[in-house]
């Protein structure tokens, strides 16, 4: 499994694959795609690199720590960017109601709350599936 | 009874779909049953697509063919490794 080919693809593919991941994310508020699709892309990226060059590796990118900080505050970014429309005295994810300019449709910065929403779900995507996979691959060794 | 070609290519891959399916159940080896698998999930996207829904096409290629087959294939190694 773990092989000269493989190693050398898998260093060429998988940043591409990483950065295509924060660009579905990005432009999910425009385009098809969205945050939980380029979330699971960017997961696969790490999933694909602990596998072909072992875990130990992986780990050594992306500390427990850090996996748990960014699961955490995922869902709370959520949750955050959902009061902005209290504190305005509109309902809770108001978006326009709430004041927020929502730009023009189709342009990239268009939408209001949704990108920043999208990068905080996108994030909390991708560092659950690396944590169940590591929690997997953990119990084989 | 009147298909566009649209029509015919849904019911080719709906038809992969149906034996896709079918051959997991019948499949006794089990890395053999995951590739399969992959092979359901790679279908399923594209009768996605051709149904005008490309981000559910996007999460169903991504979700499906790499992460359950990824996973698949790792709770497959412990197992045998456990007998």
């Amino acid at each position: 499994m773990r092989d000269f080919i493989l190693k050398q693809v898998a260093s060429i593919i998988l940043p591409f694959v990483c950065i295509y991941g924060f660009y579905v994310i990005l432009h999910g508020a425009v385009s098809p795609g969205g945050s939980f699709a380029g979330g699971i892309i960017v997961g696969l990226s790490f999933i694909a690199f602990s596998t072909v060059y072992g875990i130990e590796k992986c780990r050594a990118k992306l500390p427990e720590k850090a996996l748990v900080w960014t699961e955490s505050f995922g869902t709370l970014w959520y949750g955050i960017m959902g009061m902005a429309g209290i504190i305005k005295g509109a309902p809770f994810l108001a978006n326009k109601l709430a004041g927020i300019d929502v730009g023009v449709p189709g342009k990239l910065i268009s939408g209001g709350l949704i990108s920043f929403i999208g990068i905080g779900v996108g994030i909390r995507v991708a560092s659950t599936i690396i944590t169940l996979f590591f929690t997997m691959m953990e119990e084989e060794l | 009874m009147n298909f566009a070609a649209a029509d015919y290519w849904i019911m080719t891959l709906l038809l992969i779909l149906i034996v896709a399916s079918l051959a997991m159940y019948f499949i006794k080896d089990l890395l053999h049953a995951i590739i399969v698998y992959g092979a359901y999930s790679l279908t399923m996207a594209l009768i996605w697509l051709q149904m005008n829904t490309p981000d559910l096409a996007i999460t169903e290629a991504a979700a499906g063919i790499c992460m359950t087959v990824f996973m698949m294939i790792v709770i497959f190694r412990t197992s045998r490794k456990e007998e």
